[in-house]
């Protein structure tokens, strides 16, 4: 079964969101990436791009497709992991911590509260299948 | 998701790929497994270094018997079937008058007056309807026999001493593209030194019934379970070793808008030979020259270009990529496109669409990834 941690928030797009102060680290959940496959690129975007929630930063591709990733709340990029562009395998092996993605300078911290739980996104995964 | 139209088909295999963590997918009204737990990328690697092993039993057959077996398949077709001998497999197409693909086959001859017709999964049916369509009194009687068949396919530099262990018949004498009926594991069967893999290998013909027992019983003799033990893979990682083997898939780099030229099928388009549907104008199109080409492409930039995305050169849209993956045991991004026949060589600079995003690329030769001949 898939891992979904209790101390983060999920996105119905499969993302998840660590808050810390007002900057939220987001990356893809286990179960994405488990569905995915062997994760063999992923593009990011720079730091100082700014994104509304629901907008699409970047993607990551398997052997056989690519998927959009989408940031779950509004902000400037302030870090990208860069190393995922020539490890992009951590993904797949540590997709809450050295799979993290970017870190995100919320502009509107308030819209966390309108994500999943980890209850919540454990059923949404379930429904799903 | 919409739900599909017809209720999938299913291989003898099935419920044992579920069972074994398969993961399934549509493909050719069939459901079958994309992928494994240890997933494409070691899929693919392991069929490089030792072997993994294919349930390709979704693959049609259509036997044809009788007296005119040879004479009526060697109309259709467009290689020359006149040139087997009992035991030998055949790489061959059936064409449209225009020359394009209806499908690409195996023909095999198990004697004299029977063939045996390997075609793709999703075009058995509309194979079936065209072969018979142009049946006319010849002296052979005509059967889909899909349903009689399980195939499966063993690929890897160590298929051969695995499947050594389950059968008497010397495989080792039996040559690339022929075949041998003998019993794996007691059950009757086809063993031919056949793949879509680019690897020695072979794809065994058996009951359906007997499918989960030679599967189970290939995996033991292989190890599975072992770093260098066989591995069950599963249809994405077919498709990698295929594009990096540079082969075609039909529906991608072969299909009715596509003629075997184009393809660089030449070598299976025998002109000499008695008629056959698509001759004509093969011929023809030989004559003026062709003015497209299928070529291999390495992507130069980071990223992955995929089906069905543009090529441009020198700034203009010239082509569409036909099937475009990551190879991952060249550890590069490969594809192979259609482009104008006047910047088809090796060396070529185009770019790939990817998304808005354009991708420097350059024209290769193909294949991409040729085994070390022992």
């Amino acid at each position: 079964m898939a891992n979904v941690p209790d101390n983060l928030h999920y996105s119905k797009d499969h993302e998840w969101v660590r808050v810390d102060g007002d900057t939220a680290v987001i990356g893809i959940t286990d179960h994405a990436q488990e569905q995915l496959g062997d994760v063999v690129y992923v593009e990011l975007p720079k730091a100082g791009d700014e994104f509304a929630a629901n907008d699409s930063f970047g993607s990551v591709e398997s052997v056989k497709a690519v998927s959009e990733i989408f940031t779950p709340v509004s902000g400037k990029v302030a870090e990208v992991n860069q190393s995922l562009s020539d490890e992009p395998e951590k993904v797949n092996k540590d997709p809450y911590g050295e799979g993290w993605m970017i870190k995100t300078k919320m502009s509107k911290p308030g819209e966390v509260d309108s994500l999943l739980t980890a209850a919540e996104y454990e059923d949404f995964t379930k429904a799903e299948e | 998701m919409t739900a599909p139209a017809l209720e999938l088909r299913k291989t003898a295999l099935n419920d044992l790929h579920r069972a074994m963590g398969g993961r399934m997918v549509e493909f050719g009204g069939w459901d079958m497994p994309v992928q494994y737990p240890a997933g494409t990328m070691a899929e693919h690697l392991r069929t490089r270094t030792h072997a993994g092993l294919f349930d390709v039993s979704h693959m049609g057959e259509i036997d044809v018997r009788g007296p005119d077996a040879i004479p009526f398949v060697n109309r259709l077709v467009s290689n020359d079937a006149t040139k087997l001998v009992d035991g030998q497999a055949q790489y061959s197409a059936l064409t449209t008058p225009e020359g394009t693909v209806i499908d690409d086959l195996l023909v095999y001859r198990l004697a004299e007056d029977h063939l045996l017709l390997i075609v793709n999964a999703g075009t058995t049916d509309k194979d079936w309807d065209w072969i018979k369509s142009h049946y006319q009194n010849d002296d052979v009687e005509l059967r889909n026999a899909s349903a009689e068949y399980c195939q499966i396919a063993l690929q890897g530099p160590d298929a051969i001493s695995i499947l050594q262990k389950l059968t008497d018949v010397p495989l080792s004498e039996i040559k690339y593209y022929h075949f041998r009926y003998a019993p794996v594991d007691t059950v009757p069967s086809i063993i031919s030194r056949t793949g879509y893999t680019g690897e020695d290998g072979f794809e065994v013909y058996a009951p359906p019934d007997k499918a989960e027992q030679l599967w189970k019983r290939i995996l033991d003799a292989g190890n599975f379970g072992s770093d260098d033990g066989v591995l069950p893979c599963g249809l994405a990682a077919r498709n990698t070793l295929r594009l990096e083997a540079g082969m075609c898939l039909y529906g991608h780099e072969i299909d009715e808008n596509t003629t075997l030229l184009e393809a660089n099928l030449g070598w299976i388009a025998k002109l000499n030979k008695t008629d056959f549907i698509g001759r004509e104008a093969l011929a023809k199109q030989k004559e003026a020259g062709i003015k497209r080409k299928l070529v291999g492409f390495e992507v130069t930039d980071r990223g992955i270009a995929r089906d069905g995305q543009d090529v441009l050169i020198d700034g203009q849209r010239a082509g569409n990529v036909t099937s475009g993956s990551p190879a991952p045991f060249l550890k590069k991004n490969i594809g192979m496109a259609y482009v104008p026949v006047d910047f088809a060589d090796a060396g070529q600079r185009i770019q790939i669409d990817v998304r808005g995003k354009l991708l420097a690329a350059e024209i290769v030769p193909l294949p991409f990834y040729k085994r070390a001949k022992n």
